[in-house]
């Protein structure tokens, strides 16, 4: 008998957000992430924690603005027409240097889209959070118990480089059950001289903002920024490898897709297929070491994405256009089944790396 | 068993989503590796509803069930959308009261159970779904009284514990069931 | 002795406000209070994106600068994570408020967020170059309505107070002006109580200063002055529009 219970992957964020000490939740609500806001409206209560269900995305991210001004770990969620709405104070957090937890359970667009599955969120994520120069972490889950882990990993990230991390999750992670293990180490938050929680007339005022009228300002912070960034590239990128050993194909995928891909890789490898599967963890900062490895040793890669093919393009940066990169895709809330996934790996192991 | 995929299927409202879950709980009680994945949105509502349960020795792959060695049907649209999908040599348990028709393959094994019947002749007419739930688990061969009231107390909140009796009864009822 | 000297609360700093703006006053009278009540040690404040863009530079407190309208957002925020200690108010312009954060605005007068808000009222975006704002009157000349504000193509101005004294949530509302003595006396007195009642845990207050531009309006600072007297308070009475407290204790 295990000691882990049985959750659904938003309840998984949820709960381990609370382990992580994030005591304020502000969002509004949306499908399908419902079950945090759900979560937190009956747990925060409880524990002197606080809910509120703010009047629109907007108003939510920019009360989780207000919070994390003081130092306090806190959060939002939505899925992808609610991010959309968030983006501008994505960008205010950055310019701010305010860390926050900001998970995005994505559903099928553009548009009001539809409500089932996909991952055509992750240009914005990782590109195009919003206006201005600057990144989120992005942490890519792949089971529920990844859900719990990567947002006690995204708050303790967000607390030591002073931004955003971002849970790339979708439907099928939000809404899925699987068990999990809830006995998660918690680094503790750092000291945050810069908060604004009142002077106390014994230092001299803080100041948060994002506003600096002088250009040579604004580009020192900005190059400070991207300083930090190349530190978090070289230091805390996150991936899996699977079978990659001998691999002569491989597969890039990513949360759903790489769950689906897996399945595909063991049924190639049973028909003598040599074929692996990296799955980056982090979407930003992306994972290229192991792709331009892997550039070197396979003959062709295919990524497998609920979307028109976005990651294909980081994949194909990270390889230098050394081999084929290929799409193997469904959209619009649409998952590829693992045979049409095994279906591209014999394709490409018939043809063998022609472009 | 190394691998089993269940897909549970009906209207929303059956108790589709609970007999998956309750069948997650047995696995993970059994230290197997499960996942359970619900169709989600509007069709919950009066609709048709779905969720696949897979239950492992080994770590669960894709979570979606796309061809089940064991699939669920308590409607009558349910059986027809998926019936064809179901693996071959698996097993269909239809709600007999819910479905007139059998099933068209000759290379699946179906149970035909009147679970919505015996429900109400029972006077447990929600509990359909454990009424089916009992037969799985008996043709299975693992229908053992002790370990799923274990796992029945860790499905159903402590504040409901009334309706840890009664789910136990229709278990008991579907196992018991002979066409 | 010193009769006159500069608020603690503060800072010694060359403000960036044109000359005649009623910004300088409405900040000296909100640091005035900010003394008087002695909380600037536990005070954050928040400035809006508009003229007053730069008030975190001008306050000693600890402050944040919010995106455009959201600072009753933001401030919800502030107040939420240290209800006990953090006494926090927003200092808005029209624009910031009534335009493009009346839903932050409407929704945590709503709620009775218990927060004071200061409401710059000068009918006029000041900060991008004069362009009409949601409180700019009818027949008023500005960079984009250069033919003066005509009603049937874009609309009336918003009245703040009246429209949020319609609502449950908020414990007090008051418009007051700052283009005398005496009303400026009366503003203070205004602030000073939109702190109190948050010091004592009454909820949503907002002071509205109808104030002046005389850059933008195009006037020298004592014409601005008269055409408050004259334009502003026929359109935007003066006065309390809500009072939860002093309501209770009449009845």
């Amino acid at each position: 008998m295990s000691d882990k219970v049985l959750m659904k992957g938003n309840e998984a964020i949820a709960e381990a957000a609370i382990i992580a000490g994030c005591r304020h939740y502000f969002g509004y609500p949306i499908t399908p992430q419902t079950e945090i806001a759900a979560y937190m409206a009956k747990k925060m209560p409880k524990i002197g924690g606080t809910f509120l269900q703010a009047e629109s995305e907007i108003a939510a991210i920019n009360m989780v603005y207000g919070v994390s001004s003081t130092g306090k770990r806190v959060m939002t969620s939505s899925s992808s027409p609610g991010i959309a709405l968030k983006s501008e104070g994505l960008s205010y957090l950055a310019g701010a240097d305010l860390p926050a937890l900001v998970v995005n359970v994505q559903r099928g667009g553009p548009g009001l889209g539809g409500i089932q599955p996909s991952q055509s969120d992750y240009f914005q994520a990782t590109k195009a959070g919003g206006h201005g120069d600057f990144r989120m972490i992005v942490l890519a889950p792949a089971s529920v118990q990844e859900m719990a882990e990567l947002t006690i990993k995204g708050f303790e990230l967000a607390d030591t480089y002073r931004m955003t991390s971002m849970i790339l999750a979708d439907g099928t992670m939000g809404q899925m059950m699987e068990p999990v293990a809830l006995d998660l180490e918690v680094k503790p938050a750092p000291e945050k001289p810069w908060a604004t929680t009142g002077t106390k007339c014994s230092r001299p005022h803080n100041i948060v903002n994002s506003l600096f009228l002088a250009p040579e300002e604004l580009e020192k912070f900005n190059f400070e920024r991207f300083e930090r960034y190349k530190y978090i590239e070289e230091h805390e990128t996150m991936y899996e490898e699977y079978m990659m050993e001998d691999a002569e194909i491989c597969i890039a995928a990513f949360g759903i897709a790489a769950r689906v891909s897996k399945n595909a890789v063991n049924e190639a490898r049973k028909q003598g297929i040599k074929v692996g599967m990296i799955r980056p963890i982090t979407l930003w900062p992306f994972p290229t070491a192991p792709f331009a490895k892997a550039a070197e040793q396979v003959k062709q890669i295919i990524t497998v994405e609920l979307s028109m093919g976005q990651m294909i393009d980081d994949v194909r940066l990270a390889t230098g256009c050394k081999v084929p990169v290929t799409l193997c895709n469904r959209v619009g809330g649409m998952i590829p089944s693992p045979e049409q996934v095994l279906e591209a790996i014999i394709e490409a192991n018939k043809n063998g790396g022609a472009k | 068993m190394s691998t089993r995929n269940f897909l549970f299927s009906g209207f929303g409202g059956q108790g589709i989503l609970f007999a998956g879950k309750f069948l997650a709980y047995k696995g993970l009680t059994e230290d197997k590796n499960v996942s359970w994945l619900p169709s989600y949105g509007p069709e919950m509502r009066g609709g048709t509803a779905s969720c696949s349960v897979i239950v492992s020795d080994e770590a669960v792959g894709s979570p979606i069930v796309s061809n089940p060695d064991v699939l669920v049907a308590m409607n009558l649209p349910s059986l027809d959308k998926f019936e064809p999908d179901v693996a071959k040599g698996g097993i269909v348990f239809a709600d007999s009261t819910l479905i007139e028709r059998k099933v068209n393959r000759d290379d699946i094994t179906a149970y035909y159970v009147p679970a919505t019947r015996l429900a109400g002749e029972n006077g447990i007419p929600t509990l359909a779904n454990m009424i089916l739930m009992g037969k799985i688990l008996k043709v299975l061969g693992e229908y053992d009284e002790e370990s799923l009231k274990a796992t029945m107390s860790k499905v159903i909140p402590a504040k409901r514990a009334d309706m840890l009796d009664v789910n136990l009864k229709a278990l008991k009822l579907g196992a018991n069931y002979e066409e | 002795m010193v009769v006159f000297d500069k608020p603690k609360a503060l800072a010694d700093v060359p403000m960036h406000y044109c000359p005649g703006c009623t910004h300088g006053i409405v900040h000296r009278l909100v640091a005035e209070v900010i003394d008087e009540l002695g909380i600037e040690g536990k005070t954050i404040g928040i400035a809006p994106v508009g003229c007053s863009v730069m008030a975190y530079n001008y306050f000693n407190c600890d402050m944040i600068e919010a995106a455009h309208g959201r600072a009753p957002a933001v401030a919800t925020g502030v107040k939420r994570a240290d209800p006990e200690n953090h006494i926090v108010f927003t200092y808005q312009g029209d624009g910031d408020l009534a335009s493009i954060g009346m839903a932050e605005t409407v929704h945590s007068a709503a709620r009775n967020e218990n927060i004071t808000v200061i409401f710059i009222n000068n009918a006029i975006y000041g900060m991008t170059g004069g362009q009409m704002a949601p409180t700019s009157l009818p027949g008023q000349v500005t960079q984009t309505s250069p033919y003066g504000r005509d009603v049937k193509h874009c609309g009336y101005p918003v009245k703040v107070c009246e429209m949020l004294s319609e609502l449950e949530g908020p414990e007090y509302l008051e418009r007051v002006t700052v283009n005398n003595v005496k009303n400026i006396k009366n503003a203070k007195k205004a602030i000073k109580k939109a702190f109190q009642n948050q010091i004592d845990g009454k909820g949503f207050s907002l002071v509205e200063v109808v104030s002046s531009c005389p850059t933008n309006w195009g006037m020298t600072p004592a014409a601005a002055l008269k055409w408050i007297d004259d334009n502003m308070l026929p359109y935007y009475p003066l006065g309390v529009y809500k009072d939860r407290s002093a309501a209770k204790e009449d009845k």
